[in-house]
């Protein structure tokens, strides 16, 4: 217990740097994933029937793959196969291979709900808006898009949830974020080897992180609970 | 002088013919109420001339306007559609209103999206608003619901949220207000209060059309009854002559079924 005391300043330092890469990570996803995902839910809902079959075929390989291959093959196929390391070397390609991974991974996702969410507001909201004699726009921002952000926030909270936790899969091209950084000290870093304990500590901050995520968007559901 | 004039107004969808040749006119100030049994296309005429559905065939004129020809290609743009739809108003069988606005807010929002168009917007803004504001009060006190402005749809029950759609729907004075079978959707005792709110908007020049399966109803407060059935108007004529001398076998047993006592 002494060790880890003697251990701690040493290890939290690493494991803040560390976790300022999973944050990163995490927003950076949400602020491409987010747009991109209303993207591809139009592409998914077109008229156009080539565009709507290629999108969902997209959204069913990135959401029916793990996105542990999808990183792996995003990171290595340019340089490894191609020969084209477009990537770029050292922690910054990295990132870059692991933002493009996990936006277009949790855009599917978004995809998803959005969809769900376009599609469960009833036809009458529409139509009572055009003999009102409102545009189509105006029927969009003043009547729909709210019912539509009511109904999608407890699942994209969800997703945002599992985000927290899935940029450690970026641990496997070596991304250097906290799983990453935790793990350090058990080969040896600083002068401290063999330590399990500060890999086992990084749970305390995913915990706290979503803890606090948490508590920020129930506040928005409970802010949009006003109506019905 | 009619204020309504429809010629030959056919609608299909796919290969149902839903209406097949549909003609009438409508007096300033009269009521007219629409008959007919599920599926007779009763619903679909309404949403043609709000401009919900697009005709296949057919004119629709109001006062003299030409407002839709379907051989005319002018006519059937969404961007003008968009202005004619204000001839009209339609109040729903399920209500509609927007769940995010109260009651008031309800009756307010198209006007005050309608008035942005007006040339001197900016200028005049705070009366244009002011205008409405008092406006849409005055109809929701009509309508018996000076106390419930405030109210969000989920907070009313079904009979209050009709007439706040009715409002809002007079809010934007069309010449015609339809009715799609406006108490549906609600119980006996709602269905009444919802029903005297229709019949005391009748009088001066307000013209109104009623999709309705409430016969008596129809009868008293209608100048008019057309009765529809498999897209075709199959009778038409003043309440006595409808429902009293249908003249048509269908429209015979229609009514002699729809009068049976249970």
């Amino acid at each position: 217990m002494a060790l880890i005391m003697e251990q701690m300043p040493i290890v939290l330092r690493s494991l803040n740097v560390g976790f300022l890469q999973t944050l990163k990570l995490f927003i950076v996803t949400l602020i491409g994933a987010l747009p991109l995902g209303l993207v591809i839910s139009f592409g998914s809902m077109s008229k156009v029937s080539p565009l709507r079959w290629l999108t969902r075929f997209v959204i069913w390989v990135v959401r029916g793959t793990p996105l542990m291959i999808q990183l792996l093959i995003i990171y290595y196929f340019p340089g490894l196969v191609l020969k084209k390391p477009i990537w770029g070397g050292g922690e910054a390609g990295r990132f870059l291979a692991a933002s493009v991974s996990f936006i277009l991974n949790y855009a599917c996702y978004f995809a998803e709900i959005y969809r769900g969410g376009i599609q469960s507001i009833s036809k009458g909201q529409t139509e009572a808006g055009l003999v009102l004699g409102m545009t189509r726009g105006q029927i969009f921002f003043r009547v729909t898009l709210l019912q539509m952000i009511k109904r999608i926030v407890p699942p994209i909270s969800n997703e945002i949830i599992t985000l927290v936790k899935d940029t450690s899969l970026a641990r496997i091209i070596a991304l250097q974020e906290i799983i990453w950084a935790g793990q350090a000290f058990l080969k040896g870093s600083q002068g401290i080897s063999g330590a399990i304990w500060p890999l086992f500590f990084t749970a305390v901050y995913y915990l706290l992180f979503s803890g606090l995520l948490t508590i920020i968007l129930g506040g928005l559901e409970r802010k949009l609970d006003y109506f019905k | 002088m009619a204020i309504l004039e429809v010629n030959n107004l056919a609608k299909s969808f796919g290969n149902t013919k839903v209406l097949k040749d549909i003609s009438f006119s409508l007096e300033k100030g009269n009521v007219l109420s629409v008959l007919g049994s599920s599926g007779s296309g009763k619903t679909t005429l309404l949403r043609c001339l709000n401009f919900l559905e697009t005709a296949d065939h057919g004119t629709i004129r109001v006062r003299d306007e030409l407002l839709f020809d379907a051989d005319d290609a002018r006519t059937t743009r969404e961007r003008e559609i968009r202005r004619k739809r204000l001839h009209f108003g339609l109040v729903f069988q399920s209500f509609n209103l927007f769940p995010q606005y109260t009651a008031l807010q309800n009756v307010m929002l198209p006007c005050q999206l309608l008035a942005k168009e007006e040339e001197n917007y900016k200028v005049r803004k705070k009366q244009m608003f002011a205008e409405i504001a008092a406006n849409a009060h005055d109809l929701l006190k009509t309508m018996g619901l000076a106390e419930r402005e405030g109210y969000y749809p989920h907070q009313l029950s079904g009979g209050q949220q009709q007439r706040v759609a009715i409002a809002r729907a007079l809010a934007m004075k069309p010449d015609i207000l339809c009715f799609d079978e406006p108490t549906s959707a609600l119980d006996p005792e709602l269905t009444g209060e919802v029903l005297r709110v229709i019949r005391d908007l009748k009088g001066g020049d307000r013209t109104m059309i009623i999709v309705t399966h409430e016969m008596a109803f129809a009868r008293n407060i209608s100048d008019r009854i057309i009765f529809m059935h498999d897209g075709y108007i199959e009778e038409t004529g003043t309440p006595e002559q409808v429902f009293d001398h249908p003249r048509s076998e269908r429209a015979k047993a229609f009514f002699s079924k729809s009068l049976e006592e249970i």
